[in-house]
């Protein structure tokens, strides 16, 4: 597993934590929404950064109100099929003008890869020999864009508007 | 015409290639067939029972000469020589081979035309009235807003995951011929009180297995909120809808177990946010996509209705095609002319590339170019001037495309059925043919006149059955085909479902119930009253009682 963050090959400094394992003593965490909310204050006074992950039935609103606390939150894709994590990282970003990190998690096909980089996700856990050139293939598929979304690039009704 | 400009080539483009890597991911076993899948889907290609099929958009159902003359050379170079026009203005390949389908797409590419997004669980081609732009009785021309959504859908991030397959129509007139109320949502122009343009937007309507007729969600809504409140339509049902089971994932669903109230009220919520955001439509853009479909110079001429009449008077046969086929255009001197695709011996919504090349070079001749596709699987010539009607007619003729059946009995909307189709239960093409042979006295036909049969293949509908003034519903009962009629569907601007009539038929007894229904009709009918204001009228159990003899007690099968 690869995680690639910015476009670039990183380390992940996260480790997921998950229902029945015990919280580490120190480091940085993602936990799941059922324990943030049960353990959010020993959470938070841990000092470290937190992010929380959230399965394809738990929309951001859930979490609308904490996002500030958050490092990372890690949007998961249990199947390609499954496509409300690209609403949830747009209301992250747009909706709720997160700023932290947003990962895309869990059944991330490499031909989705230049959707959610469009719906504001710019953390990829991937499965990959070769995941900066698989990336940027993926990534470099288009150049054109009809739809205004989270990662502001210029859409083709704007390059009109500035020709003419 | 819409025409590229430099993004939209380069956006086509880009989607071939990028289609093109994947197919050769695929042919290398780099992906297995299960990965492939969905994204061939994305791309209009199924695997159907015989071979693979192409599914190509017709953006809105309006297509160039140039256009024309392509799919021709596809249907010779790619497939049988056949193309098939569906009810959703596109054209499907039925025999097309996978490492072809690069070099096919490549070639629509070159006349702006794509298979992006013609499958899968996104937003499908926008649909329109297949007289747009040329109706007396329009508005504006709605290809303006289908082409600013074609736009703002194709390759959309955020929705091409949805919980299943998502169908916009829209209609510029009073008079719906895009069958808007069937669809997960439908645009319907009025103009306000301030004499403004406003949309009335409709959601959850569809057929299949459960069908239902679409909710207003929204009265009035300005043009320029087009893109949010689609969006927010859209964002909804992708967080809402139900992914738990493939037959309970449409949009219809999920607005009729909430009801349209909780349902608007979350749109509204979302709408509210992104309103006056970056999607709001500029009028430039508006102004510049209008441009493209500004009316092409028509000549000024004198209306010659009264001289054609003289030649109808002596030209029988004349006289009947232009009854049933012609239709008057918004300006003097010119008629919109419709071909339509079944007659005895035709699989409805099929053309022989020949006869698209002759259709194509038609078009040219006669309409300045343009040819458009109905959803009820006929070609339509838009622009033809009254005076040269009667050489139009003359040609079709040779070319047997003169039938002069659109909107009777034998204009029958039929999906492929079991011939093609590997979901269908039946085969709905020979019931079609057989309707056709049976009815083959034209005077008849025109006596009944207006009367709409739709014809499935099974329960999801491809072919309309629901909304047919006659459905006809092919159904597998214990290895065998029987035919489930339903009476007083219509699709129209007064959408209804069709009720069902009785037990399901065998194949041979479907025409002689036809028969029966026919001569109920006729002899219950106040003057002009067509069938399905006649049903209205008069109920169903005549009709039950004309076909199985004495009035069903129960609900048999």
């Amino acid at each position: 597993m690869a995680l690639i963050k910015d476009g670039k090959l990183v380390d992940d400094v996260f480790v997921y934590v998950g229902d029945d394992a015990t919280l580490p003593a120190d480091g940085a965490v993602i936990v799941n929404l059922e324990r943030w909310q049960s353990s959010r204050e020993e959470l938070l006074q841990r000092n470290e950064p937190v992010g929380i992950r959230l399965r394809s039935d738990q929309p951001p609103d859930l979490i609308g109100a904490c996002l500030k606390k958050l490092a990372v939150v890690a949007l998961e894709f249990p199947a390609f099929r499954d496509g409300r994590a690209y609403s949830y990282a747009r209301l992250l970003r747009e909706k709720y003008d997160y700023r932290g990190e947003v990962r895309a998690v869990g059944d991330v096909l490499l031909e989705q890869l230049h959707f959610m980089v469009r719906t504001g996700i710019d953390a990829f856990e991937i499965h990959s020999e070769d995941p900066i050139g698989d990336f940027e293939i993926a990534a470099a598929d288009f150049s054109v864009w009809y739809q205004p979304t989270a990662d502001g690039r210029r859409t083709a009704l704007e390059l009109r508007r500035q020709r003419s | 015409m819409y025409r590229y400009d430099e993004f939209d080539q380069t956006l086509v483009a880009e989607r071939v290639e990028q289609f093109r890597r994947q197919v050769q991911r695929r042919l290398t076993g780099e992906i297995s067939e299960d990965q492939f899948k969905p994204l061939r889907l994305m791309n209009g290609l199924y695997m159907q029972l015989h071979a693979y099929m192409l599914r190509v958009n017709v953006p809105y159902g309006s297509l160039s000469s140039e256009q024309m003359h392509k799919f021709a050379h596809i249907a010779r170079t790619y497939d049988k020589g056949f193309g098939h026009f569906t009810t959703r203005q596109n054209i499907q390949y039925n025999w097309v081979k996978l490492e072809d389908t690069p070099d096919l797409l490549r070639e629509l590419a070159d006349v702006e035309v794509t298979a992006i997004q013609s499958s899968g669980n996104c937003v499908r081609n926008i649909t329109s009235d297949q007289y747009a732009g040329r109706a007396g009785d329009e508005i504006e021309d709605p290809r303006i807003y289908c082409e600013l959504l074609r736009q703002y859908t194709v390759l959309h991030p955020e929705f091409s995951y949805l919980p299943r397959k998502f169908k916009i129509a829209v209609t510029g007139a009073p008079k719906d011929r895009a069958a808007v109320a069937v669809h997960d949502i439908g645009l319907r122009m009025h103009l306000n009180d301030a004499g403004q343009m406003r949309f009335e937007v409709l959601v959850g309507g569809g057929q299949g297995r459960t069908p239902f007729i679409a909710h207003t969600i929204r009265e009035s809504l300005e043009p320029e909120h087009l893109l949010s409140y689609v969006e927010a339509i859209l964002r909804v049902y992708n967080i809402h809808g139900r992914r738990d089971n493939i037959n309970k994932a449409r949009i219809k669903i999920i607005v009729n177990q909430m009801g349209i109230e909780k349902y608007r009220e979350l749109v509204d919520e979302e709408w509210e946010r992104i309103k006056d955001g970056s999607l709001k439509v500029p009028q430039e853009e508006i102004d510049r996509i209008n441009a493209y479909f500004a009316s092409p110079e028509y000549e000024v001429l004198e209306d010659i209705s009264e001289e054609l009449d003289a030649v109808r008077k002596i030209d029988e046969e004349f006289d009947r095609w232009m009854k049933s086929n012609v239709v008057a255009h918004k300006v003097s001197g010119y008629s919109i002319v419709n071909i339509t695709l079944k007659a005895p011996g035709r699989v409805p919504g099929d053309i022989n590339a020949d006869d698209m090349d002759a259709v194509a070079d038609l078009a040219d001749q006669y309409s300045l170019g343009e040819i458009r596709i109905s959803h009820r699987q006929n070609l339509t010539l838009v622009d033809v001037k009254q005076q040269a009607l009667h050489s139009l007619w003359q040609e079709l003729k040779l070319l047997e495309l003169a039938t002069p059946n659109l909107g009777q009995i034998t204009d029958i909307i039929c999906c492929p059925g079991l011939d093609y189709c590997g979901l269908a239960n039946a085969r709905s093409i020979p019931v079609a043919d057989d309707i056709n042979q049976h009815f083959v006295d034209v005077d008849r036909l025109a006596l009944v006149g207006d009367l709409t049969i739709n014809i499935s293949g099974c329960m999801n509908a491809c072919g309309h059955h629901h909304v047919g003034n006659i459905g006809i519903l092919g159904v597998d009962k214990r290895g065998k085909e029987f035919f489930q009629l339903t009476l007083g569907g219509s699709s129209d601007e007064h959408a209804s479902l069709g009720d069902r009539l009785g037990p399901g038929l065998p194949q041979a007894d479907v025409p002689i119930a036809i028969e029966a229904i026919v001569d109920q009709y006729l002899q219950d009918r106040q003057k002009d009253e067509r069938f399905l204001d006649t049903y209205r009228r008069i109920g169903i159990e005549p009709f039950k009682k004309a076909v199985y003899g004495t009035p069903e007690s129960k609900d048999v099968a």
